[in-house]
């Protein structure tokens, strides 16, 4: 069953006409469409400017969308009242790409774990105090570093904190923004068994927005491909990735670097020509859609 | 053969309040002409130190406190401040990680480039301009004759890198250090600059440094490769022998760690973090987090072991004394298997600068 469902989500960036100037408009998300089922990780990938984020932060509405429809348990968060979708966000939350500019430096580690809690006035303070201790057990961090200040500890411990703010609310959707991609090789595996480990035992579903592909191969269920603001290619990871279809899947797959010296690289460069920007999304394979 | 660059038992310290700090800690390796070594770690490994070292521009406080960088025979560390402004670019060149603040933004991109050739007195000014054409033309810069009037901001991502490359190219230097040369870009145009370089390399018969952590760019272009570790150079060899024998515990975790696999399976993990330079372990650095950890690790730091063909490795498996059966663990699986959500992250405090 669907968890979340995005319906024609469009966002224009635009800056406002002047006195000798017409208004310019860039259409950052351009009539997206998808759902996400309980419980799966779906994949949003995309290079830089292709409007991942933006599709992301739209369904929270940390960016206000232009027109579309995003519906959360059947009702549309788009047209919730400001109390509303405050209550809606205890269960959809967001863990941010930079662990480093996305925690308060001046906030101890308990603090910035406590505030959702604080904000959305649930617990006393001694609860509050136990549910953070909770939390930081919960995500591999020891109680006995509560006190610290973000910069005493590493990216993947910052990354830990940024994920127990996110689940402080119990959430049943997690939006991860790029969650690994500022970590060091070696913290990037510890902190994606984490987020695996941690769906499985809350029952969690996550938007897995991301550009390393062989990672999103690995953990996610089904993904979608973003290119200029729209999905060019729909379907199960198994699918997509064994046989992408759209031309552009094809380039962004054939670029992957392959760890082993010994692997045929053919790489499909991209001919802009050959993107038919009209063509609408068509089924090609079970559950599996492009826009060729 | 003569090597083009022998570096030998490097070493750079950073003087802090504290005491010195080893970034770069007794590195020694070899670059023959022609030759791509990739140089790989995590950050805080010294591998950008390691570069800004045989360029001679570590920054007070950090400052090489011994061995030699020997560049065609030449210890440039020996060499006055004008000869070595002669070795920067004409000899050996550096392209940096992030194109858009390695560029000056109110310089246009051809005076930019014009200007690495006129102060090695390569061309006149009135030269300048065909050759910058020409070298935007060689990187497949587009339009390079009306480009070269464009500011940095104009240019995307992917192209600003071709200016860097060129400006790198200008002097014909024989030796390029690339720093993360593709991180800061997209996948697709990540790959077109690994294709440029790699044409680059055999068309100006250039040897290449390239720092990077992405081992599947290591992979794609490198002939041999080192890899770095809490300023040392904990395991080095061929291209295919570091991917299919890899010795080091390390590199194994590292390789390991790389998704792939059936879908959804837990990754192999390296368990903790990088130890932060004023708080190394004893012995080998490795060895709070190495699942093969044995007496003599704790003790005194590994001498390198030659594990192979033109191979070598820090670690006291591959010692003599040590018998076969301990280098291979059951199932012959490079893998760490360690639970990385018990324990992980253990090392913290503040990052020395």
């Amino acid at each position: 069953m669907s968890l979340v469902e995005v319906e024609h989500l469009v966002k224009h960036f635009g800056r406002d006409t002047g006195l000798f100037r017409g208004g310019t408009r860039v259409a950052a998300v351009d009539d997206v469409s998808f759902s996400i089922d309980q419980g799966e990780t779906f994949g949003l990938v995309g290079e830089s400017g292709s409007g991942k984020t933006t599709t992301g932060r739209c369904m929270l509405r940390l960016i206000e969308p232009t027109s579309g429809a995003v519906r959360f348990r059947g009702e549309n968060v788009l047209e919730f009242s400001r109390s509303r979708l405050r209550r809606a966000r205890r269960d959809m939350q967001i863990v941010f790409q930079d662990p480093y500019s996305s925690l308060n430096p001046r906030m101890r580690a308990r603090k910035i774990v406590e505030e959702p809690l604080v904000i959305h006035e649930l617990g006393s303070r001694a609860e509050r105090r136990d549910r953070v201790a909770e939390l930081f057990r919960l995500v591999g961090l020891s109680p006995a570093h509560l006190d610290r200040f973000p910069h005493e500890f590493s990216g993947g411990q910052r990354q830990r904190i940024g994920l127990a703010r996110a689940l402080a609310l119990n959430p049943s959707f997690v939006i991860l923004d790029e969650p690994v991609s500022a970590l060091d090789v070696s913290i990037q595996a510890q902190v994606v068994n984490l987020l695996m480990d941690l769906q499985r035992q809350l029952t969690l579903t996550y938007l897995f927005i991301a550009h390393d592909l062989r990672l999103v191969e690995h953990i996610c269920t089904r993904v979608a491909v973003m290119y200029l603001g729209r999905i060019v290619e729909i379907g199960p990871a198994a699918s997509l990735f064994a046989a992408p279809q759209h031309p552009y899947t094809r380039a962004l797959l054939s670029a992957i670097p392959v760890p082993d010296p010994d692997a045929s690289r053919q790489r499909i460069v991209l001919d802009p020509a050959s993107i038919n920007r009209n063509a609408v999304l068509k089924e090609i394979a079970a559950g599996h859609f492009a826009a060729v | 053969m003569e090597p083009l660059l022998r570096v030998e038992r490097l070493t750079t310290v950073f003087d802090l309040p504290g005491g010195a700090l080893p970034a770069v800690n007794d590195v020694t390796f070899e670059i023959q002409p022609g030759e791509t070594l990739g140089l790989v770690g995590e950050s805080g490994s010294g591998k950008s130190v390691t570069a800004l070292s045989i360029m001679r521009l570590v920054q007070p406080p950090g400052r090489v406190a011994g061995g030699r960088i020997v560049f065609k025979g030449q210890d440039l560390l020996t060499l006055d401040e004008r000869r070595m402004r002669e070795v920067r670019g004409a000899g050996i060149s550096l392209i940096f990680q992030e194109p858009m603040t390695a560029l000056n933004p109110v310089f246009s991109v051809g005076d930019q480039v014009a200007e690495a050739l006129i102060v090695h007195g390569r061309v006149s000014r009135r030269e300048a301009r065909a050759a910058v054409i020409e070298l935007l033309r060689a990187v497949r810069m587009p339009n390079p004759e009306s480009r070269i009037a464009d500011y940095p901001h104009q240019l995307s991502g992917g192209q600003r890198q071709r200016v860097m490359i060129a400006i790198a190219l200008a002097c014909r230097p024989s030796l390029v250090i690339a720093d993360e040369p593709t991180t800061a870009l997209d996948v697709t145009i990540q790959a077109q600059i690994l294709d440029l370089l790699r044409d680059m390399k055999s068309q100006f018969n250039l040897a290449l440094l390239l720092i990077t952590h992405d081992l599947g760019v290591v992979a794609e272009i490198a002939d041999r490769v080192a890899v770095m570790y809490a300023g040392r150079i904990v395991e080095t060899g061929p291209v295919r022998a570091i991917f299919r024998h890899p010795q080091h515990p390390y590199t194994r975790g590292l390789l390991a760690s790389i998704p792939g696999g059936a879908p959804g399976q837990r990754l192999k993990a390296i368990d903790g973090a990088v130890p932060l330079l004023n708080a190394l372990p004893p012995g080998c650095a490795f060895n709070p987090r190495c699942p093969d950890r044995f007496e003599p690790c704790t003790t005194e730091p590994p001498p390198d072991y030659a594990v192979g063909p033109d191979q070598t490795a820090k670690c006291y498996l591959h010692s003599p004394q040590v018998g076969a059966d301990r280098r291979v663990r059951p199932g012959a699986d490079p893998a760490v298997g360690a639970d990385p959500s018990v324990g992980a992250d253990t090392s913290v405090g503040p990052y020395p600068s």
